[in-house]
């Protein structure tokens, strides 16, 4: 970078930190002062990096050469990194809320460890850091290879990577204090908001920056998909975070819209945070590592174009769907039931395109777990976006809505999809980034292969169960004609399946952290010892 | 007819085409529940909340209750006959967020306003399993010890101006008094205040008449809700109100 260019960013940064410190200084709140903090720290620690790395190594090679070394894969890793550590968090926070359903003593009358506070730390971790950090990191990764070209930006990739760590920290520490916007998947408040929208625009610079200066003719599917996720994503957060701060040091804010207009677009955008953050981008991910692991071609590219234009068109419409029988106007829910039930369709598709791109090299479903892990997760995809659908249905509704059934459904979706198709992606990942020959052992994959599948097994089916048993008792009638069971009876019946859930949960994580230790002697260089079935015995050793 | 091919060698053209396709649902179903007239009813009751009940309803918020309670009964036999009168979208038309939620871990508190009494709802706050054995929730008793931040209500209404909320000058300006007036039924100027906020509940609502606490402004804000509108008047049948 040219000196010029690098005290222009420093100094932005510089001033980005100052006004951290002038906000925790004039915090009104203890969320706006801690955030302040958070904010000059890394600020702070950006511009000296920036200033003081500038005469270093430039940042793009000269000429863009396109060998396979020059791609940008440091930032690939600082993202399977992050992915792992903050999937161990998410999925600890969960287990502890589930017991906290089980057992309320695990609350442990604290403001900041209560159900109500941890439980978006949960959501957030799994989806936005976990999640957001695989997308991340898979679609630099992925871009690069499939475009021939080094990610655009220079250091711009790794703002993005950086900056995004401070929302997610910016958005955890405020759930535990308080500072929520309680629109569910969206709960971080105005100023974390603004923050993601700066980091999300250079994130789209990045990866279209990167597509645009492709040594290949054609865009790869595979990046359709990140770029759908990208900007509509960019669109849903914008939107549905309008809102007016009580003061510009203050971290509480009121939302622009309210009640059924507000209700409306939350729903839009809750809906398509799961179509298009949860599925559009991990779909991506699926185009590119399914094909890689199996060493076969997609198997249809008239499939993909189809699966990809009817997918994003329809998803966009079932938001409603989470509003069924309530104040919203009928003509909306018949909308949203009916596009949902036409969503089955595409996403079909989608999970056919996957689970046949195997075709001919299903034997090594039995000799490869990794790949094992990534087949399961399609398989759970189809599974949940036939629930769905089926969900959708307002008679179906009438009964799942307000229940664990929903639970369920969003865990088989995103313990059995949106998790299998992540840790197929890193496990595929981390013997590439590391340079290393293998993963540091093939039987610790199969190990966490079958501990977190009985966990989800587990997971899914108690929370089927006491969704539909609740969901039941609610609407049971004694032979006179009064309701037969008081609210609280019905919460006593859930409490065995709470506790399976809670064991689920654990069966889960305990298989995540096999993952981590798998990942962390990968990176270290070590090799397992061990018979890898259906390999020759010489490369065993 | 525009080849596959054409788009996916244009990244530009593949971005405005996604986000022309990714546009049109949102357009249909969110823009008309901002124009069309019978997305809220006409009712008679519904007022903007008082200081306390606000500040109530921010409690509410950042404790996350919505995330096991839900304020929206719907139009099912069973949850009328549990929980009263299905909700109506004009009961949360002053609602910056609407608080619907989406899981019952706990029931519906969209009516729950006058359903029980002021001490029943601080010893359940503070020990939920003194009064409901079986229950899971969690223990609120922070709130009886925490004084209320009221420096920045008229912010916070100021706020809430912006969005919408129908808050007069008068109503701003006294934000300060009404809050405290509201715990203090038999002081000057309780006649003024019900009359900006008619049907407002005054009384000392946490049992604690030396402190105004979150446990005052949360209790005021549950005691409040559904209570507004009036049902007498409502003709669900009125053309207006088919939706």
């Amino acid at each position: 970078m040219s000196d010029a260019g690098k005290w222009t960013w420093g100094g932005v940064l510089a001033v980005f930190a100052v006004f951290g410190l002038m906000l925790a200084a004039h915090a009104q709140d203890t969320g706006a002062y801690v955030q302040g903090l958070m904010v000059f720290v890394f600020g702070a620690a950006a511009s000296f990096w920036l200033i003081a790395r500038g005469n270093g190594p430039t940042w793009t090679p000269a000429g863009e050469s396109v060998a396979a070394t020059d791609y940008n894969e440091a930032v690939v890793r600082a993202g399977v990194t992050a992915s792992t550590i903050w999937g161990l968090i998410g999925f600890l926070v969960g287990i502890w809320i589930a017991l906290e359903l089980a057992w309320p003593a695990f609350n442990l009358g604290l403001p900041w460890t209560n159900f109500g506070r941890l439980r978006p730390v949960h959501t957030s971790a799994v989806i936005f850091a976990f999640g957001g950090n695989v997308l991340i990191a898979t679609s630099f990764y992925v871009v690069q290879r499939t475009c021939r070209a080094r990610l655009f930006g220079g250091w711009l990739p790794w703002f993005v990577f950086w900056g995004y760590q401070l929302f997610l920290v910016m958005a955890a520490s405020g759930y535990v204090l308080g500072v929520t916007e309680s629109r569910e998947y969206a709960e971080p408040e105005w100023f974390a908001d603004l923050w993601l929208t700066i980091v999300w625009v250079c994130y789209l610079l990045v990866f279209l920056g990167t597509i645009m200066k492709r040594k290949e003719p054609h865009i790869y599917v595979a990046n359709w998909f990140y770029l759908a996720f990208i900007v509509t994503i960019a669109m849903l957060h914008i939107v549905n975070n309008l809102s007016v701060p009580i003061a510009w040091n203050a971290s509480k804010s009121y939302s622009l819209f309210s009640g059924v207009q507000d209700a409306m677009t939350q729903w839009w955008y809750g809906h398509n945070a799961v179509g298009f953050f949860l599925t559009a981008g991990f779909l991506g991910i699926m185009y590119y590592f399914v094909p890689k692991q199996a060493d076969r071609p997609i198997y249809s590219y008239r499939l993909s174009i189809v699966h990809f234009w009817a997918l994003i068109f329809l998803y966009i419409w079932a938001g409603p769907h989470h509003l069924h029988y309530t104040a919203l106007p009928d003509w909306a829910q018949t909308l949203g039931m009916t596009f949902s039930v036409m969503l089955w369709m595409p996403s079909w598709g989608g999970m056919i395109n996957g689970l046949m791109t195997l075709s001919g090299a299903w034997d090594k479903l039995r000799t490869d777990p990794v790949l094992r892990m990534l087949a399961v997760s399609v398989a759970f995809y189809g599974m949940s976006t036939f629930e769905g659908p089926l969900m959708s249905i307002k008679s179906v509704n009438a009964l799942s809505h307000y229940t664990d059934w929903t639970i369920g459904h969003v865990h088989s979706g995103a313990l059995g999809w949106v998790a299998y198709v992540s840790f197929g992606a890193l496990y595929h990942l981390a013997p590439k980034l590391w340079k290393r020959e293998r993963l540091y052992s093939i039987q610790l994959v199969s190990v966490h292969f079958w501990v977190a599948s009985i966990g989800i097994v587990l997971y899914i089916t108690a929370m089927w169960v006491s969704g539909i048993l609740q969901g039941l008792m609610w609407r049971a009638y004694d032979r006179l004609g009064f309701l037969e069971y008081s609210f609280v009876e019905t919460v006593q019946a859930m409490h065995p399946f709470y506790a399976i859930r809670a064991l689920g949960g654990i069966l889960f994580m305990l298989g995540a952290v096999v993952m981590a230790y798998n990942l962390w002697r990968t990176a270290r260089g070590d090799l397992r010892v061990e018979t890898i079935a259906g390999a020759p015995a010489a490369a065993v050793a | 007819m525009l080849n596959h091919g054409t788009i996916e060698r244009n990244s530009i053209l593949l971005l405005v085409l996604t986000l022309i396709v990714v546009s049109i649902g949102g357009i249909v179903e969110i823009a008309p529940l901002f124009y069309l007239e019978s997305t809220i009813e006409k009712v008679q009751g519904m007022r903007p909340y008082t200081p306390l009940e606000l500040r109530g309803r921010d409690i509410y918020v950042r404790e996350g209750c919505y995330l096991c309670h839900s304020q929206m009964i719907r139009d099912l036999r069973d949850e009328q006959a549990r929980y009263g009168h299905y909700s109506l979208a004009a009961e949360s038309m002053y609602d910056h967020p609407f608080q619907w939620g989406s899981k019952r871990t706990g029931p519906d508190l969209a009516r729950v306003g006058g359903r029980y009494s002021d001490a029943w709802h601080v010893a359940h706050l503070k020990d939920p399993r003194s009064v409901v054995p079986e229950s899971i929730m969690p223990s609120y008793a922070f709130l009886a010890t925490a004084p209320l931040e009221t420096a920045d209500i008229k912010e916070r209404m100021t706020a809430n101006r912006r969005t919408g909320v129908p808050y007069t000058d008068a109503m701003i300006a006294d934000a300060g008094q009404d809050i405290q007036l509201q715990v203090m039924p038999d002081a000057p100027g309780s006649d003024a205040f019900l009359k900006r906020y008619p049907k407002a509940q005054m009384r000392d609502f946490d049992g604690n008449p030396d402190m105004l606490s979150e446990m005052d402004a949360l209790v005021a804000y549950l005691q409040m809700l559904g209570t507004l509108v009036d049902f007498s008047t409502y003709d669900p049948q009125a053309p207006g109100n088919q939706r």
